[in-house]
């Protein structure tokens, strides 16, 4: 089996982990922001199962699991959120968010 | 088993009425009877121990029981033991039997007032210190009650600081005891450490054994360790130039007044002097200093309580002065008579303050004597009790029991090798003042137009303790006849076995009775200056008053003859500006700078707060990236 190099799938992840990175620091949209970080969880995700199948441990999968697990618990409490979010203040726009600060 | 084996049971009893008092308080019926009977049972066992210590005096009149170890440093091991003899059994009697009847006085005195279980904790505290300054076979144990009976004195000079009117002064007054009372125990502290380098041990019948044998009659060791001990002493009974806490010290209740401030605490002082006195005798410049510091004080206050209104605040400067005559007798020697006149004086000043505190709480809380006047018709019983006491503390001759117990004092001051005629004037000119402020007290009081009404007339347990001290005030006198009165002494026979008698210098044959006759006319001559100048014609010293000179008079003997002020500007002022100075000093600045550098600092991370969630998210990022770099890099 031709496996994908180890490096090839970490710059993959780094990739993606970077772009989710640009989208969350440069979006105003909240759902937007939610995607790039879910991007940015996956990218981890992917470095996990690269490093699981270069060394054959099942640790990185399960690692994975997890992630999935924990992602769509995310999800959901941000969802949850931004639909209060706009209920309260008409907006999805996070700059409106910041008259929390007092 | 005899009873001397219950005496750990005396100072016992009031500790657990105290600390069941202080853990879970109780209703007015429950503290009353917690705070009254367990010293009474404690005088009962003292009177059982009394009369069996008479009439089987326990091997070598003195009887010590250790009942524990306190603790072992190398080879110092304090321990926790009682000695009785007849020295802390005369002490012992008035702590335990006054005490007891001034907390029965106390449980109508203070029926109406808040805290009435708390005064009865600290009332079972002082007791119980006492009793253990009393009973210590081992200086530390004594240290620890002489301290005890500090704390629980200042709780209860400071009992009413909650009352709205006078709260701060009560406060004032409570701190003011504390404080000048601790420069005395500091001294005596010093001079244990004296002694226990000198003996090894803290063990008062070790040291008093000792002593002779370590320390030459008047090497410096012993001038020291004396000083120190009189240091403590002059402290505790408010001697010069340690006095200024008493007069104030009347801020607490009258029931306080009459068991700390008149009967047992302020007396510990002559009870430690008498205890040591063998280390006296090795140091006679010291005991020289004793007899002047007593007549100086007795002296002073005596004139002092000439100017008072306040009627309590007459009454402490009678006590300093009464203490002066104490001190004054251990100084020439006598010691028996100082340890007689101070139960005696534990009779009628207590007696005196009880009916104090009875006129002041049926004239509305008032102490101005001269806002009283006629309250004779009204109160009979409170008048004729409080004219048996002012009959003692005055020593009218024959009839009262002051006599009995102040004239030796002026003879031995006379006429023992220690005394001379000085110290024998400066108490007979006293004797004259003391008579003419204690019936100027109950001219002022009892006779004359009545001013205000009574509002309250004193129940059954005021008259009691009343009664009883008033009769002991006349009788107890009895027990201690001077030479030309048939020369009947049980009380100094008792005493024998502990106190030596005073060395007589020789004196003409027949000069104590002429002291005798000139004292007693001279407390009548003092009664009569006092009917004049107070009921027949007041118009003279209010006209002496008006001079410039008398007003500066009166309100120099009025202050106590500026000691207060004296202190103020000597002492207390310098020490203020001392801590205000020292309070910007260099290390201040840095902990200061501390402070200033964390507030700087927290403003400006305070301003990162500015609700930007980029912002957050950025700054997150930035702090892993450092990690990292930081983690890959070194």
């Amino acid at each position: 089996m031709s496996a994908v190099p180890l490096h090839m799938g970490l710059l993959l992840a780094g990739i993606l982990f970077l772009l989710g990175l640009v989208g969350v620091l440069t979006r105003r949209n909240v759902l937007f922001m939610l995607m790039s970080i879910e991007i940015m969880v996956n990218a981890a995700g992917l470095a996990f199962v690269v490093g699981a199948s270069r060394w054959m441990q099942a640790d990185g999968q399960v690692m994975f699991l997890f992630i999935l697990a924990m992602a769509a618990a995310e999800v959901s409490v941000g969802l949850a959120l931004i639909v209060q979010m706009h209920r309260q203040h008409k907006s999805v726009d996070i700059n409106v968010l910041e008259r929390l600060r007092d | 088993m005899t009873v001397y084996h219950l005496i750990w049971l005396i100072p016992t009893l009031p500790l657990a009425a105290f600390l069941i008092l202080a853990v879970f308080g109780g209703s007015r019926k429950v503290a009353a009877l917690l705070g009254t009977v367990p010293v009474g049972l404690s005088a009962l066992l003292v009177i059982w121990t009394a009369v069996t210590y008479l009439s089987v005096p326990p091997a070598g009149h003195g009887f010590s029981e250790v009942l524990w170890t306190w603790f072992t440093i190398g080879n110092f091991s304090p321990a926790i033991a009682l000695y009785l003899d007849p020295l802390s059994l005369v002490f012992l009697f008035v702590i335990t039997f006054v005490g007891f009847f001034i907390l029965l006085y106390s449980t109508e005195f203070m029926a109406k007032e808040e805290g009435f279980s708390r005064f009865f904790a600290y009332m079972n505290l002082f007791v119980f210190s006492m009793l253990v300054l009393v009973l210590a076979k081992d200086m530390l144990l004594l240290y620890l009650g002489w301290e005890g009976v500090g704390l629980s004195s200042f709780l209860l000079i400071g009992f009413w600081y909650k009352d709205a009117q006078d709260a701060g002064q009560n406060a004032y007054a409570a701190r003011k005891a504390f404080l000048v009372t601790r420069i005395g125990d500091t001294a005596l502290i010093l001079g244990l450490f004296l002694l226990l380098q000198d003996f090894g041990t803290l063990d008062i019948p070790h040291i008093l054994q000792a002593a002779p044998g370590t320390w030459q009659p008047g090497s410096s060791r012993a001038v020291w360790a004396t000083i120190l001990l009189l240091g403590g002493a002059v402290g505790k009974s408010a001697q010069l130039p340690l006095q200024t806490w008493l007069p104030d010290a009347m801020a607490g209740p009258s029931p306080v007044s009459a068991l700390i401030h008149a009967a047992t605490m302020v007396t510990a002082g002559v009870y430690l002097l008498a205890r040591t006195h063998v280390l006296f005798s090795l140091a006679p410049v010291v005991q020289l200093i004793v007899a002047i510091i007593g007549a100086a004080t007795l002296v002073i206050a005596a004139f002092s309580a000439l100017a008072q209104k306040d009627i309590k605040r007459v009454l402490a400067y009678s006590t300093m002065s009464q203490i002066g005559y104490m001190f004054l007798a251990l100084g020439v020697g006598a010691w028996s008579a100082a340890v007689f006149h101070f139960m005696i004086h534990a009779f009628f000043k207590a007696l005196l303050f009880l009916g104090a505190g009875a006129v002041i709480l049926a004239m509305d809380h008032e102490h101005n004597m001269f806002k009283m006047g006629g309250l004779r018709k009204k109160m009979p019983l409170v008048f004729w009790t409080f004219l048996f006491g002012a009959g003692a503390l005055a020593a009218l001759p024959l009839v009262t029991a002051g006599f009995f117990s102040k004239d030796p004092i002026l003879w031995f001051a006379m006429a023992s090798v220690k005394g001379s005629f000085w110290l024998w004037l400066a108490a007979f000119v006293a004797a004259l003042a003391t008579s003419v402020y204690t019936f100027r007290m109950v001219f002022v009081t009892f006779f004359g137009r009545q001013q205000k009404e009574v509002h309250y007339r004193p129940g059954i347990r005021i008259r009691i303790p009343l009664v009883v001290l008033g009769v002991l005030s006349l009788i107890a006198g009895w027990i201690q006849m001077p030479a030309s009165f048939g020369h009947f002494t049980p009380f100094s026979d008792f005493m024998e076995t502990l106190l030596p008698p005073a060395v007589m210098a020789g004196v003409p044959a027949g000069l104590e009775g002429w002291l005798e006759i000139a004292t007693a006319v001279i407390a009548l001559l003092g009664v009569y200056l006092a009917w004049q100048f107070y009921v027949k014609t007041p118009v003279a010293v209010y006209r002496f008053k008006q001079t410039t000179v008398g007003a500066r008079i009166y309100r120099f003997l009025a202050a106590g003859w500026g000691f207060d002020t004296l202190y103020r500007v000597l002492i207390v002022q310098p020490v203020v500006w001392l801590a205000r100075v020292d309070k910007r000093d260099f290390t201040d600045r840095i902990y200061e700078g501390v402070g200033m550098l964390n507030l700087w600092l927290g403003r400006l991370f305070g301003r990162a707060q500015n609700g930007r969630l980029r912002g957050y998210a950025f700054g997150i990022v930035l702090g892993a990236v450092i990690v990292m770099t930081l983690i890959l890099f070194l």
